[in-house]
């Protein structure tokens, strides 16, 4: 019996199914694609709601402010979310980074000093909750959990909740660069583009990005095939650590304060958005488009709905509304497999 | 039983192969070669220690003793890096894959191109990945490089497997029942694949025990029995299948198949 395997066209070979590059560009990028819609969507009925808010820039300017430090911790959680993990303790990390950012600076040491020595707290942090994970063979979600809260406790102990204002930061280059506007557009989403850029492109076009999808899919045969799977999850939580190291001294940096509680709040939001995204829970497939324009949505929906004129107590149910639609509509638009 | 030709350059050869587990004897001297280009077919029933073969040629398993010989050269400190070294690649059925990724991302798993910092020679990888796909004859205008290998079906995934193998630079790839879930399409694709791998040059070791299965793919048949190999036969010496299953049949119970009672009775089929 001779198998149904066609010999191929010369030349035409290999080319996507479909042979049509938008429905490959579809096909390839739907779980993004299904994430702006939904944003698209939301923002018509926000639109239609009251238009003239909507219209003015001022909005969408406090968006752009507070979004980038958003951004800066979804995308290496779609990383972490992708390789079967979770990380919990990123508002933390965001909070120890950003005090060792504050201490430096209040010290009087130049802005840029203290950036570098947030990245390297965050990425330490970051080791020290992956191996914790990884080479204690505790759930990630558990043992991260525990992380958030025994940072944060320690934060709190000796800071005995005592915030610390940063006065001189906005004579500085790093504020004038990080952190001010160009033509009434805050800097900082500028930054937080190129990281989700340069990010999507370690997902997509690296052996980072390779080996933390095939690790998420299947450790067993990633182990086979000489993968070291440990390492790459590892890997993943420094990744983390360190975009929380850069979100949390971004957010002191447009508020000139830091608080003892700096990163707590986005814990839930951050989340939301990594599977508002469209990066499914079980790992071994993601997207960072998806993620960023996740990120994108749910900073909108509080704006969007106190602008639309409805009162503050609608954005939680809206909160709401939007992840489970967007679950429904994200498992309606997966892919299958036989 | 079997004619010697010079010409043929032996891949691997096992010699009296001895492998217990405490007092339990999983292969007893076993003798087992593998020549460049040629399908073997190994049979035998649960138990019958086919497993414990394949971990042994496959290195995570040490015999008890005998003697191993890589192209006519014994080799001391059997593991499972001389194996790789030898270029004996195992496939295992359905494990081996990351389903949710593309047919690229699963040949070049754990060995991706790579250029400047990491970054991945995209187009390199098609490249290559097409040129290992046809050169075990899977293509198809239903899938490219980038097919989600979980949309393919059963006997395609085989088809990955053995193209990631190839690409490890197997001379010896062992197939441990590659077509016991499948379909007659389907395994008819994976016996599609195994002759152009023989047609290339390199060997493969056809495991199974659906003796029709392994009668119609292999060139020469080894049946092990209770941790002996009971059989060593030509393709030519054989003239069908049937005579195959008689002949097990045969080894299993001699003097005949035992009644069904019998069998309750002694619980010798009880394993």
């Amino acid at each position: 019996m001779e198998p149904d395997l066609e010999s191929p066209i010369p030349g035409k070979e290999w080319r996507h199914p479909s042979d049509n590059w938008l429905r490959g560009f579809v096909l390839d990028n739907r779980a993004s694609l299904g994430t702006l819609a939904v944003f698209i969507v939301m923002m018509a009925v926000f639109l239609a709601a009251n238009p003239t808010v909507f219209t003015t820039w001022y909005l969408y300017s406090s968006v752009l402010t507070t979004l980038p430090v958003a951004l800066f911790v979804v995308v290496p959680l779609v990383f972490v979310v992708t390789c079967g993990e979770i990380d919990l303790s990123f508002p933390a990390t965001m909070g120890f980074a950003s005090w060792v950012f504050s201490l430096v600076v209040q010290a009087g040491y130049d802005p840029f000093l203290g950036i570098a020595a947030a990245l390297v707290t965050g990425t330490l942090l970051g080791f020290l909750v992956g191996s914790l994970v990884v080479y204690g063979g505790l759930s990630s979600l558990i043992a991260t959990l525990g992380m958030n809260f025994l940072l944060r406790g320690l934060i709190q102990i000796i800071n005995e909740g005592k915030s610390m204002a940063l006065t001189s930061l906005s004579d500085s280059w790093a504020y004038k660069i990080f952190s001010s506007q160009v033509y009434g557009v805050p800097v900082q989403i500028f930054w937080a583009i190129a990281f989700v850029v340069l990010s999507a492109m370690l997902y997509n076009r690296h052996r980072f990005g390779a080996q933390v999808k095939v690790v998420g899919d299947n450790p067993d045969s990633a182990q086979q095939m000489g993968i070291d799977v440990k390492r790459v999850r590892v890997k993943v939580f420094v990744f983390t650590g360190i975009g929380a190291a850069i979100a949390g001294t971004f957010s002191v940096m447009i508020n000139f304060t830091w608080w003892p509680t700096a990163g707590d709040g986005y814990l839930l939001p951050v989340l939301a958005s990594v599977f508002v995204g469209g990066t499914p829970t079980w790992g071994g497939i993601g997207t960072v488009a998806g993620g960023a324009i996740g990120a994108v949505t749910v900073s909108f929906i509080q704006t969007g709905v106190v602008a639309a004129g409805l009162s503050g107590f609608y954005v939680q149910f809206f909160n709401g509304l939007i992840i489970i639609l967007s679950l429904l509509g994200h498992k309606w638009n997966q892919a299958r497999y036989r | 039983m079997k004619s010697e030709d010079p010409m043929t350059e032996r891949i691997i050869e096992l010699r009296d192969i001895k492998k217990s587990y405490g007092q339990v004897y999983a292969l007893g001297g076993v003798n087992l070669r593998v020549d460049r280009g040629e399908v073997v077919g190994l049979i035998g029933d649960n138990g019958a220690g086919k497993s414990t073969l394949i971990k042994i040629l496959s290195g995570v398993v040490r015999p008890t003793s005998g003697e191993i010989l890589v192209r006519d050269r014994p080799v001391s400190g059997w593991s499972a890096a001389r194996s790789r070294e030898a270029g004996i690649e195992t496939v295992f059925q359905d494990r081996a894959l990351a389903v949710q990724q593309t047919i690229v991302r699963n040949i070049f798993m754990g060995r991706e191109l790579t250029g400047f910092m990491g970054w991945l020679k995209v187009n390199k990888e098609i490249e290559e990945a097409s040129r290992l796909m046809r050169e075990i004859g899977f293509t198809s205008k239903v899938f490219t490089p980038h097919s989600i290998v979980g949309q393919l079906s059963g006997g395609e995934r085989q088809g990955v497997a053995i193209a990631r193998a190839i690409y490890k630079q197997a001379e010896l790839i062992i197939l441990d029942e590659p077509t016991t879930a499948l379909s007659l399409t389907e395994t008819a694709k994976v016996f599609h694949f195994v002759r152009q791998v023989r047609a290339s040059g390199r060997s493969i070791l056809f495991i199974g025990h659906n003796i029709h299965h392994v009668f119609d793919i292999a060139d020469r048949f080894v049946v092990l029995d209770r941790g002996k190999v009971a059989l060593t036969a030509d393709r030519g010496e054989v003239k069908s299948a049937e005579e195959l299953i008689n002949f097990m049949e045969d080894v299993a119970h001699p003097g005949g198949l035992p009644g069904l009672h019998e069998t309750g009775e002694t619980g010798q089929r009880v394993r």
